[in-house]
């Protein structure tokens, strides 16, 4: 326990639902970037993925809309302290993306429009665990929150759902990314409070 | 390059150390400046923030982050607290904390958001609301090295929120190299000439650097500040990446 700050109660949680040690609960969806948001035309859009030979697979926005979908109801956990419970998603799982590249690789790196990049175990990617997610609530993903297309990764702290998703790149070696070299934790897994290196 | 900050490991930087308040002021009805002093701190850089966590005598914590609002100075730290409403920590911090009270204090974090003082390029800070406390820290660290040129635009509803009023009217009015543009959004004081209203690309052109000057931009406030300033930045011919941005989420720290 830590050193009691005299006077103060804090309000407990309003929720039986457990939250991962040290988040609170918002019923908002706050919005969380490094820098300005890009806007990325659909009929110019590509995700492509990237093996550790260089050999890449490309779909365009319309061949992504021709995938199979899913409906995805997850929690979601910011390193900035908020969850936020039951956010509804429509996207395509990794699996199907990847279903056809031929890989050794044990770690990726995920792009964005923009810049930024996120590395994870791509064992984290498999399994009906990841999506490249294009709708929210039930409405086309806004730019703010990083449409047209982003990562959703939700057993994992949500800078790792990286936003304006543009490509995955398979790598042999795990190598940090935008947050991760400054100073976040390599993985972020919320339920270990994973929040920056050494944690 | 951008890894390590500041000084202090990794293991110092990410432990929860005790800190006592020294001095709470009142900035603006709903914001207050509180001195820490937290020992053994091993220093930070302006734009940077620093968790704090309380605990209620049941054991029950809550943490929060909150930006550090003046530079580095030995074993003592200041943040500004904005109370956001149904804050927990935030109310805590703005209404009920005393010098002599006990918090926790871990950091500092953030390495992307920073401005460092030995760069001597020239700087574009747009806040909105409790987004000028980052700015305000980068702009008191500047005073005490660099001759970088800074511009300030602070967007705030009415003149009673803006926080260091005073202090941010001096320097501009002591410092050549130092410009500050007040934007209001609901009411203005008596003598404003610009009509109320949110910030424009009238006001970015009028007041801040040409893209030209290739200025190092740092955008903070609430979300749709953010994105609006942002966009406009980028529509003036700013470099993306030379734009960083905090944004305060609705229901932000």
């Amino acid at each position: 326990m830590g050193i009691i700050s005299r006077g103060f109660r804090g309000r407990r949680r309003d929720s039986t639902r457990q939250l991962p040690p040290g988040q609170y609960l918002t019923k908002d969806f706050p919005v969380l970037s490094a820098g300005p948001t890009p806007r990325v035309p659909l009929d110019t859009w590509e995700f492509a993925v990237t093996t550790e030979l260089g050999d890449s697979h490309r779909w365009s926005w319309t061949e992504l809309m021709a995938l199979p979908a899913e409906s995805i109801t997850v929690d979601i956990h910011c390193v900035t302290r908020w969850s936020k419970l039951d956010t509804d998603w429509r996207g395509v799982s990794i699996d199907t993306l990847l279903a056809d590249v031929e890989t050794e690789a044990d770690f990726a790196m995920v792009h964005s429009y923009g810049g930024y990049t996120t590395n994870l175990p791509l064992e984290d990617l498999l399994d009906g665990h990841a999506w490249v997610a294009y709708q929210y609530d039930g409405e086309d993903l806004p730019s703010a929150h990083g449409g047209p297309a982003r990562m959703l990764v939700p057993h994992l702290y949500f800078w790792k759902s990286a936003k304006w998703v543009r490509g995955i790149e398979l790598m042999l070696q795990d190598s940090p990314g935008f947050w991760e070299q400054l100073g976040y934790h390599d993985y972020g897994d919320p339920w270990r409070e994973q929040r920056y290196q050494g944690d | 390059m951008a890894r390590a900050a500041v000084s202090g490991g990794l293991k110092v930087r990410r432990t929860w150390r005790p800190a006592v308040v020294l001095e709470r002021r009142q900035e603006t009805p709903s914001a207050s400046t509180l001195s820490l002093d937290v020992p053994g701190w091993t220093g930070h850089l302006a734009g940077q923030h620093v968790d704090i966590r309380l605990t209620a005598p049941d054991g029950y914590q809550a943490a929060r982050s909150y930006s550090l609002a003046a530079p580095e100075d030995g074993d003592r730290i200041e943040i500004t607290v904005q109370a956001v409403p149904d804050g927990e920590v935030s109310t805590y911090l703005v209404g009920d904390a005393q010098s002599g009270d006990s918090v926790e204090v871990r950091g500092p974090v953030g390495g992307w958001f920073v401005w460092r003082p030995e760069s001597s390029g020239p700087v574009l800070l747009v806040a909105g609301g409790s987004g000028v406390v980052p700015l305000m820290a980068m702009i008191r660290s500047r005073d005490r090295v660099s001759q970088a040129p800074f511009r300030l635009i602070y967007s705030v509803r009415e003149p009673k929120d803006r926080i260091y009023d005073h202090e941010l009217r001096r320097r501009a009015a002591e410092d050549g190299g130092l410009d500050v543009t007040f934007v209001y959004t609901r009411a203005a004081p008596d003598g404003e000439t610009r009509p109320v209203g949110r910030i424009s690309l009238d006001d970015l052109v009028s007041h801040s650097w040409p893209a030209e000057v290739e200025p190092t931009c740092y955008v903070c406030g609430p979300t749709g500040f953010v994105e609006a300033v942002a966009d406009l930045l980028i529509f003036m011919g700013h470099d993306p990446t030379k734009i960083k941005t905090e944004r305060f989420g609705p229901s932000g720290p």
